[in-house]
């Protein structure tokens, strides 16, 4: 059974209409799922009480892919089939690949991209991406009880359109529809409720398990753009686990160690890691093939041992600033991301660099997963926005007419702003001298299903026969979303250009609106769930509105319209039986007739009831009721 | 006439309050939602209504239409955890049949 929460004023939803959206944060070494509920984020527990699973999965020649925890105990006894990391694999080629530092499993090339060779075959990176967020995906309709309408998932802000491509054909794997992806900086600052604050630069620090990141972001009118990002794709907590690793070894004089025996020091040393960001000193015992270690760790001694990772991570600071040309004292808020940033001494390390206290109240594995939680309740209408959509990627499409009034996109969807991008045409008559150009925005093939933004024509071409010009169409999108297009014949070098303001144009309601109508256009499947839906929907409404016919139809409606009600319903049940496919919008909008024309015959029930319920009852009670 | 919260509903509900920012209580109400019945609906209230009926529970207001009372009368409203899913939870003593899914109820 369903359990409630509480909405924004007007906005309580309708029984079986609840809009479940998450927000996902797929990381490196963990990834989590989040929701609001209430108003509030809050990151989703797994049966066991867990809310980080470790983006870890384990496949077996034959059985069940284990994801997270139970993977990762996998790991020592199975490490070619355990794969970790994926993340870092995404949308990449095999020659774009760092191999100075080895993998553990085999690494193929298909069709030029990256895919790991497993027991259980050839895999993908976006195999195991969505293995993982479908384990989310689970957990999150467990948690929720019911389905998830769609997620917003995080990505670097360093990625590239491959890498996001890939994070969201994984989505779809995973059977999630993406909402719109978006950088995990900008998630962490909306979790923080930055995005409602002061406009002006903020720096997000991200020390993860592996990696490193420092992005800075401007905020101008509710919007985010990444203004710079920097790091160290080699630098995160695990490097703090191996230098405590080391130094047991030099403690013990261990000298060389089997792996096996690495790995546990590894393991050790996590966990007195870990327990350094809250205590003074902790003891680290572990038990070796051919020995037992016992030492005690002090935090003094452990930030001598990582003093030079601490400041390894400035750098990048450092460039990130001279990149925008800023000092730190243009920085106005400095947010953590990430486990890493528990340890004391990063935290003083930031905040000495910058000057003021960072933003530590949100726990710093789940900031970004709570900020995508956040946009992800947004988008699908549970909140009404004040003012600005938040963006900081385009949320759709654009691109220009062509012929046969088909769109052609010149930029995708969820590219990041501010983005430039060019796309040559040519004539189709000969002699032609002027070209027009009709901008679109929107994500279906037809131009009559895209939104009109702008025309304006480029004139003065020296005439040629078709298809001899150039013209190069250049659609570029500024920090504020402007949108300018330009044409340019390059032969003679005439051109045109045009301002649009693109995303200030659309509501949050429309943006939605057409993602979801094009992705009913794309997915057959989708279509057919949601015609099942429909269906469900109007036999329940038949049924119900039938039953209160039988019950209250002669009390409560006159002859004509008990007469219309009935029509109604012959309709409902008409187009019902004779629906296909195609016909969902037909099935919606009968169902919508009958609940509208119902409307007021419930509303009399009600008022009967009452009446009913309140015959009896002292009059005192009733007085200034009705 | 009352409707109330459980204490640890009434706890959640201030904690959801404080960290919404604004807000004068809940408003509990019944919809009709075409003939499919009646259905609950629990929304952070930023003003009443004139004719909105008030309770205090455990110091949180909560708001009440008049007709919506009528259905409402003697409920206490839980927040419960049940498996991985928490939230809030109607007792109502009015409701003869529920739907399955917990939003929805007739008389
Ligand atoms: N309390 C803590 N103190 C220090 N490091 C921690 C703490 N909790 C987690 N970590 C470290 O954070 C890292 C994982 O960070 P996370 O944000 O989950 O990574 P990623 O973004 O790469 O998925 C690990 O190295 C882990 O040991
Ligand atoms: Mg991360």
């Amino acid at each position: 059974m369903a359990l409630l929460h509480i909405s924004e004023p007007g906005l309580a939803p309708a029984p079986h209409q609840r809009r479940l959206a998450v927000g996902i944060d797929l990381g490196t070494t963990h990834s989590l799922v989040a929701c609001v509920q209430s108003g509030v984020a809050r990151a989703l527990e797994d049966a066991d009480g867990r809310v980080l699973l470790p983006s870890v999965v384990h496949y077996q020649a034959e059985g069940p892919d284990h994801t997270g925890y139970e993977a990762l105990a996998c790991m020592a006894a199975d490490p070619a089939n355990t794969i970790a990391s994926a993340k870092r694999l995404m949308g990449r080629a095999l020659a774009d690949l760092d191999r100075s530092a080895p993998w553990p499993y085999r690494l193929v090339d298909r069709s030029s991209q990256v895919a790991i060779d497993t027991v259980a075959g050839v895999l993908t990176p976006v195999e195991v991406g969505a293995t993982l967020l479908a384990a989310l995906k689970a957990r999150a309709q467990a948690a929720l009880d019911g389905d998830i309408e769609g997620a917003v998932i995080t990505v670097p802000a360093y990625f590239d359109d491959a890498q996001r491509q890939a994070t969201k054909d994984a989505a779809r794997l995973a059977g999630l529809d993406v909402l719109r992806l978006i950088n995990e900086p900008t998630a962490a600052a909306i979790a923080y409720g930055l995005d409602r604050g002061a406009e002006g630069l903020y720096a997000v620090y991200d020390l993860g398990g592996g990696t490193f990141d420092l992005s800075i972001l401007q905020l101008m009118r509710g919007v985010f753009e990444v203004r710079a990002t920097c790091g160290d794709a080699a630098l995160g907590g695990d490097d703090f686990d191996a230098r405590i690793a080391d130094w047991v070894i030099e403690q013990c004089r261990l000298g060389d160690i089997t792996l096996a025996d690495r790995r546990r020091l590894l393991t050790a040393a996590r966990c007195a890691k870990e327990a350094l960001s809250e205590v003074d000193s902790v003891p680290v015992r572990v038990a070796l093939a051919t020995t037992e270690v016992a030492l005690v760790l002090s935090r003094a001694t452990f930030e001598a041992l990582t003093g030079d990772l601490v400041q390894r991570t400035l750098a990048p600071v450092r460039k990130a600033l001279r990149d925008v040309r800023l000092g730190v004292d243009a920085i106005q808020g400095v947010v953590l991301v990430g486990g890493a940033t528990r340890m004391p001494q990063i935290r003083n390390a930031v905040a000495e660099f910058f000057g003021r206290a960072p933003l530590t109240d949100l726990d710093p594995d789940q900031v970004v997963a709570l900020g995508a939680a956040t946009q992800a309740d947004l988008l699908v209408g549970n909140r009404a926005s004040d003012g600005w959509l938040l963006l900081d990627v385009t949320p759709l499409s654009l691109g220009i007419e062509t012929m046969g009034g088909l769109m052609e996109r010149i930029i995708p969807r969820n590219a990041t702003i501010p983005c430039a991008r060019a796309q040559e045409f040519t004539t189709f008559k000969d002699g032609q001298t002027a070209m027009s150009l009709h901008v679109l925005q929107g994500e279906r093939e037809l131009v009559s299903d895209c939104r009109s933004l702008a025309r304006f024509t480029l004139h003065g071409m020296p005439p040629m026969v078709a298809g001899a010009a150039r013209i190069r169409v250049t659609f570029q999108i500024d920090a504020d979303g402007l949108l300018s297009v330009a044409a340019r014949e390059l032969s003679s070098g005439v051109e045109a250009e045009i301002a649009v303001k693109p995303s200030y144009g659309l509501g949050d309601d429309e943006i939605t609106r057409m993602l979801a109508d094009s992705q009913q256009a794309a997915a057959e499947d989708m279509q057919q769930r949601m015609l099942r839906e429909a269906e469900v929907d109007a036999r329940r409404l038949l049924d119900a509105t039938e039953a209160a016919l039988a019950e209250d139809g002669e009390a409560l409606l006159a002859p004509p319209e008990r007469a219309h009600l009935r029509e109604l319903m012959y309709r409902l049940a008409e187009t019902l039986e004779t629906c296909g496919p195609d016909d969902l919008a037909e099935l919606k909008r009968a169902t919508d007739a009958l609940n509208r024309g119902s409307t007021e015959f419930a509303g009399r029930r009600m008022d009967a009831s009452v009446r009913r319920a309140m015959t009896g009852q002292r009059v005192s009670a009733l007085e200034g009721l009705f | 006439m009352t409707v109330t919260l459980t204490e640890r509903a009434a706890q959640r509900v201030q904690n959801f309050l404080a960290k919404r920012g604004k807000g004068i209580g809940l408003k509990l109400a019944v919809k009709t939602s075409g003939c499919s019945g009646l259905a609950y609906a629990l929304e952070f209230a930023d003003q009443a209504a004139d004719d909105d009926l008030h309770f205090d529970s455990h110091g949180v207001t909560l708001l009440v239409d008049p007709k919506s009372h009528a259905y409402l009368d003697g409920t206490v409203l839980d927040f419960v955890r049940e498996g991985l899913n928490e939230g809030f939870k109607f007792d109502n003593p009015n409701a003869k049949g529920a739907c399955g899914c917990g939003e929805s109820f007739a008389v």
